[in-house]
């Protein structure tokens, strides 16, 4: 069985973001980029699948520019066999995300689909849905447990409620939460051995798809920001504020 | 204008987040609701009730009765010609059903909108609310998740809309529904709650979290926890409050032993009231607190509780 993860480019969760000044964006130039988190449990949960022989091959894909190539070492580091990126210096929405996904899964035929649930950057959560709907399989979204049989998954979700779990029949697609496993780092003999894994490249045209986007962003501002209060001395103090001055008690 | 809204429900009662949906939906035109489930006739007459509803859809079939986006999707698009917005609420139901929906039309979605600028034009959180994007929208029809702590819920009485059922059910047989174990407990929702007490890696222990359920009775408030809380098994998942777990902005959120990271923050900071319980004075957690106690929370807490009685 084949195995496709997709692995996207972010900035670093640890990164304090600034919008430019001209408010049209999030500054991304010199800031330390990494791979989506949700990613990182996608590729684990793929390894994982190798290492207890139910998956044959690990394919890390990613679109978006030449430094992607880095996101999917990474990748090749941590267990994936191969990559594959769809080169692009343009913005990708979800949707043409999903339509390049639809077009490497038709040539490469994988029976599951792991993705994360959502790009830390731009908090989508729409990309495996898509991916699903385009390709008419099921979806298990929220994932935190699988377990395959022949020619199904069990996927435990993370719902709102607590958990569900649902019967797919494969091919499917699947979406990472955080709690599905603990990623794991590359060693260094690994990351070492990574530098020989291929990495296709393509692009959109070749795959004959069309990703100019749907969405135009007029305006990226700051939030209101939050004015620090005041620090009390105990807790009567502070029952005294919430009652007599917030009035929330 | 005619604006679809997809209801929250559970085949007994409607969830509140659909009433906040429906608020978001009445700044763009006539409002109809589609109740999918099975047996889910008492929904269907208290989303009739709700104020500023024209019609209610009544999508009732075994197919329908767990929520799988297989089967209510293709559904969806189905009834969508004729409506220029279908919303959502942007809890997990949501989440599951709306992109798939979108693809299957080839639009865009536009995720978690915390205001209608015009009919084309929305605002979201995006880098986990550290910046909010407006964007505008090209497609002919929007799909869009509404996070409803954006939104004051519609009057849920006033309305008398009519009833109409959707045929044309299908089951696509890609997926069904196993079991669930959801949490049970008498105290308000978490998204819903005027009142929360999260506590976080600071509890140190599930057995601690007693400490916070004593205050959440006294104040009629929701609990909630922080990802490292949630990971190290101290709650279950669905407590967790954050970017990427639940969104909630009541009147008043206590903070106990969380430390204040960015993605917590995310699902917050636009609590009207925020306090902060830490040993640590220099906790990011007190730079967004409007009353701040460093005290370990193990003393705080009882004392706390104790205060309340008084
Ligand atoms: C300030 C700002 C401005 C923007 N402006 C534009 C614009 O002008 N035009 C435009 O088209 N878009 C724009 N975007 C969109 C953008 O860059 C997002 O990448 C895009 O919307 C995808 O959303 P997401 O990654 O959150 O998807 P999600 O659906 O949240 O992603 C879920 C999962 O899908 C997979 N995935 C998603 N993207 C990729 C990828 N590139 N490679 C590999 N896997 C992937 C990953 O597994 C990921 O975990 C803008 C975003 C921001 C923040
Ligand atoms: C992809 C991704 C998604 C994430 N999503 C979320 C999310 O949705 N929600 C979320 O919460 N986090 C999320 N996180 C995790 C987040 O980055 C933090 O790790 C997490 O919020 C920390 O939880 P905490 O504050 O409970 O723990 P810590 O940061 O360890 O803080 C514990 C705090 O407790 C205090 N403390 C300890 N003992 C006592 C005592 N006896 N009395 C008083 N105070 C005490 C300490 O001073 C400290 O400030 C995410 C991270 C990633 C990478």
């Amino acid at each position: 069985m084949k195995v496709l993860v997709a692995v996207k480019r972010v900035v670093d969760y640890n990164v304090k973001i600034r919008v430019n000044s001209d408010q049209t964006a999030v500054e991304t130039a010199n800031v330390k980029m990494s791979m989506n988190p949700f990613d990182e449990i996608a590729v684990e949960e793929g390894i994982r699948l190798k290492e207890a022989g139910t998956a044959s091959e690990l394919i890390a894909f990613s679109i978006g520019p030449k430094q992607s190539q880095e996101t999917i070492r990474t990748a090749l580091a941590m267990g994936a066999d191969r990559g594959i990126l769809v080169e692009t210096d343009t913005m990708v929405e979800p949707l043409a995300v999903a339509k390049c996904l639809k077009a490497v899964v038709e040539k490469e035929n994988p029976d599951l689909v792991i993705v994360g649930k959502q790009a830390i950057d731009d908090d989508s959560n729409q990309t495996g849905q898509m991916l699903a709907a385009l390709l008419g399989w099921s979806q298990g979204t929220f994932a935190s447990n699988l377990d395959l049989s022949d020619g199904s998954i069990k996927v435990t979700r993370e719902v709102d409620g607590g958990l569900e779990t649902v019967d797919l029949k494969m091919p499917a697609v699947v979406t990472t939460d955080l709690r599905l496993n603990e990623p794991r780092y590359a060693s260094l003999p690994n990351i070492m051995k990574a530098k020989k894994k291929t990495i296709d490249l393509t692009n959109p045209e070749e795959l004959g798809i069309d990703i100019s986007p749907r969405l135009t962003v007029l305006k990226v501002e700051e939030p209101a920001k939050r004015i620090a209060g005041v620090m009390v001395e105990d807790v009567a103090q502070l029952v005294d504020k919430l009652r007599n001055e917030a009035k929330v008690i | 204008m005619s604006v679809l809204v997809i209801a929250e429900h559970d085949n007994a009662e409607l969830k509140p987040a659909t009433l906040n949906t429906v608020a978001a939906a009445t700044q763009l035109g006539d409002v109809d609701i589609l109740v999918a489930g099975d047996n889910c006739s008492a929904v269907a007459d208290t989303a009739a009730k709700i104020a500023g509803v024209g019609k209610v859809l009544k999508a009732d079939a075994p197919a329908l009765k767990t929520g799988l986006a297989e089967n209510i999707a293709p559904m969806i698009v189905e009834l969508s010609s004729g409506y220029s917005h279908i919303l959502a609420p942007a809890t997990t139901h949501g989440k599951n059903i709306m992109p798939r929906v979108a693809a299957l039309l080839d639009v865009a979605q536009i995720s978690e909108i915390t205001s209608v600028v015009s009919a084309d034009t929305f605002v979201r959180p995006i880098y986990a609310g550290n910046a909010m994007a407006t964007v505008q929208s090209a497609d002919a029809i929007k799909i869009i998740t509404v996070r409803t702590t954006g939104f004051d819920a519609a009057p849920a009485e006033g309305g008398s809309a009519t009833l109409e059922d959707v045929s044309n059910i299908m089951d696509a047989a890609l997926s069904s529904f196993v079991g669930q174990e959801l949490t049970v407990s008498e105290r308000p929702e978490l998204t819903s709650a005027k009142v929360v007490i999260s506590g976080g890696r600071g509890m140190q222990s599930g057995e601690n979290f007693p400490m916070l359920e004593e205050i959440a009775d006294k104040l009629g408030a929701a609990v909630g926890a922080s990802r490292a809380a949630v990971d190290a098994g101290f709650v279950p998942n669905d407590y967790q409050v954050g970017q990427t777990g639940k969104v909630v902005a009541p009147d008043l959120y206590i903070a106990v032993g969380i430390s204040g990271a960015i993605q917590h923050l995310a699902g917050m900071k636009d609590s009207k009231v925020i306090v902060a319980i830490n040993k640590d004075e220099e906790a990011p957690i007190f730079q967004v607190a409007d009353y701040g106690l460093v005290d370990d929370l193990f003393e705080a807490v009882p004392a706390l509780s104790a205060e309340l009685d008084k």
